[in-house]
């Protein structure tokens, strides 16, 4: 079986976004890159697939040479050769684009991405790249068993959740659930010396870079007023306050 | 041109993040002096949605979102959008939207903007305000495109209650053949209670509540107010509450009109989750607690003494 993982880098879940340039930018500098939390369930479920089976797990990002450490941290954790893609990753189509054509000359079986990116939450990717390759796709995945040509996964709605029978190839898009947020691969001392004899590729895409969607600039949130701390005897005043001055309940 | 909303039911019956989306679309056809479709399949109560603006509706009769894949609803939607020239397509963010929306996006060629969280721009409809970073930031994107589709976290704007007229209500069949290679086989209800991204209200507890045999006066809470209950990582992590109440970076992402978190931290992993709640309260019994710092309300306590009597002044401001 033939894997791609698709992954994206982004800033450090406790990072603090600062805004420079007239708001029209984020502050890069003292911001620690990692591999998308979400894609990390969906390599690791990857790598368990490898481990259980005969698979070959590639993993693929779109970006400059900066990226080029997380794909490290990719190929210690398990994976067999990475892949980069060398373009700005602009938006999630110009994305879609790159890896779908890298794609037609590969032959993979499932491809994974992370539900969305923790840094736009676009979500875009998995769904566009499905639509441009026309093979199914399976959003917010919390499981998958592979039988023979088809694979049957779960997936979350707003009401439960809904267990399909898939046609591989599909485009598969994971979450917590699909491995364990304790069974996810830390890079091991080994791992992390064979990874520097991996294969790390590095291709040019003739995709055109349009970018039809800008950023014109962002904002940030306004500020909480202080919180009101409410006496534990007086609860009462608490609901007062929800009701009259909050207005919710 | 015109103004499409896509609206969401479940066994028929549509949701509230329908009406919000509608609400969204009546707002933009008003500026533009354009009609509103709703476009829905499988719906029931097609009435309802004339309440909330919509001019026509058009309902697929063949075709549900409890028994067809995400493949063939996109493409249902997309001929429907093709046939009545679609120029802006809203549509809400929920589990649903994030299927088709991008799918339906490649079908027509439209450019998706996601997780809109307020109206475009009075004099520029393709500038919205987005949701980033996890609610840490805000970004607003400028579409080139000419068709657009406008994804829309649930509860940004609320829903509005606007009769402009009488809609037109048509049903029909759609020709498209159902795609073999995705079969539904199963779904589970997880049961009858609030979905975290209906919900105005959002309960949520943590490791502070010691076990999950101490969940009933979290979820008696809820009932009381309505609400929908949601967990802390942790909690999800050992198993004392399911998967799809997590809230947090790496679970749901929610926005209610008020979050109440009961013996939680708020690790900035979980305040990522619920930044974009309106109000905030936080019951915990450290003072230092990092989760005060992001709230407006706040009682330090042990959650064991004061949920049962937040319980009875509730019962009793009610009555």
């Amino acid at each position: 079986m033939n894997i791609l993982v698709c992954i994206s880098s982004v800033p450090d879940t406790t990072s603090k976004i600062n805004l420079i340039n007239d708001n029209k930018e984020f502050d890069r500098n003292g911001i620690t890159f990692i591999i998308n939390p979400y894609d990390e369930f969906c390599l690791t479920k990857a790598i368990f697939i490898k481990e259980s089976t005969n698979a070959k797990v590639t993993v693929v990002n779109v970006g400059g040479s900066n990226n080029d450490a997380i794909l490290r941290k990719a190929l210690a954790i398990g994976a067999d050769n990475a892949v980069r893609i060398n373009k700005e990753a602009l938006n999630g189509n110009l994305v879609a684009s790159c890896i779908a054509n890298y794609c037609q000359e590969e032959n993979f079986d499932l491809i994974f991405c992370g539900r969305e990116s923790i840094d736009f939450n676009g979500g875009k990717v998995p769904g566009f790249l499905a639509q441009k390759l026309n093979i199914p796709f399976v959003n917010s995945c919390v499981g998958m068993d592979i039988h023979d040509n088809t694979i049957e996964v779960k997936e979350e709605v707003d009401n439960g959740q809904i267990i399909s029978k898939v046609k591989y190839p599909a485009v598969i898009a994971g979450q917590k659930g699909l491995v364990e947020e304790k069974d996810l691969k830390i890079p091991s001392m080994r791992g992390i010396m064979t990874a520097r004899t991996k294969p790390l590729e590095v291709i040019e895409s003739s995709v055109e870079c349009n970018n039809n969607i800008k950023v014109i600039n962002y904002e940030k949130p306004s500020e909480r007023t202080e919180c009101k701390i409410v006496d534990s005897e007086k609860v009462n005043d608490l609901v007062e306050l929800l009701s009259t001055e909050a207005k919710v309940i | 041109m015109s103004i499409i909303t896509i609206t969401e039911n479940w066994e028929g019956k549509f949701k509230k993040t329908s009406f919000e989306s509608l609400s969204y679309g009546r707002h933009i056809a008003n500026q533009m002096n354009s009609k509103l479709i709703a476009i829905t399949i499988g719906g029931n109560n097609l009435e309802s949605l004339i309440q909330y603006g919509a001019d026509k509706i058009i309902n697929i009769t063949n075709f549900n979102f409890e028994n067809n894949n995400n493949t063939d609803i996109a493409k249902v939607f997309s001929k429907i959008i093709e046939e009545e020239n679609g120029s802006t397509i809203i549509i809400s963010n929920t589990n649903i939207g994030k299927k088709i929306s991008p799918l339906i996006a490649q079908n027509i060629n439209a450019g998706l903007i996601t997780n809109a969280v307020a109206y475009p721009e009075k004099n520029n409809l393709l500038k919205v305000k987005c949701k980033a970073f996890s609610s840490k930031s805000f970004v607003v994107y400028e579409s080139d495109y000419n068709k657009n589709i406008i994804s829309i976290i649930p509860n940004s704007i609320g829903e509005i209650n606007q009769i402009t007229g009488k809609g037109e209500i048509l049903n029909q069949e759609s020709e498209i053949k159902s795609n073999q290679d995705y079969q539904i086989l199963k779904r589970s209800k997880q049961n009858d209670k609030i979905s975290l991204s209906d919900a105005n209200i959002v309960v949520s507890a943590g490791r502070g509540l010691k076990g999950p045999e101490n969940w009933p006066m979290i979820e008696e809470l809820a009932e009381l107010l309505g609400a929908a209950t949601a967990c802390s990582k942790p909690v999800s992590d050992m198993g004392w509450r399911p998967h799809s109440e997590h809230v947090g970076q790496t679970g749901i992402a929610v926005n209610p009109d008020l979050y109440i978190a009961i013996g939680i931290s708020g690790a900035i992993q979980h305040l990522a989750g619920v930044n974009a709640s309106k109000n905030i309260v936080v019951i915990n019994t450290d003072a230092e607690a990092p989760f005060f710092k992001a709230a407006n309300y706040g009682i330090i306590g042990d959650a064991f003494t004061v949920i049962p009597k937040l319980i009875e002044a509730i019962k009793q401001h009610k009555n």
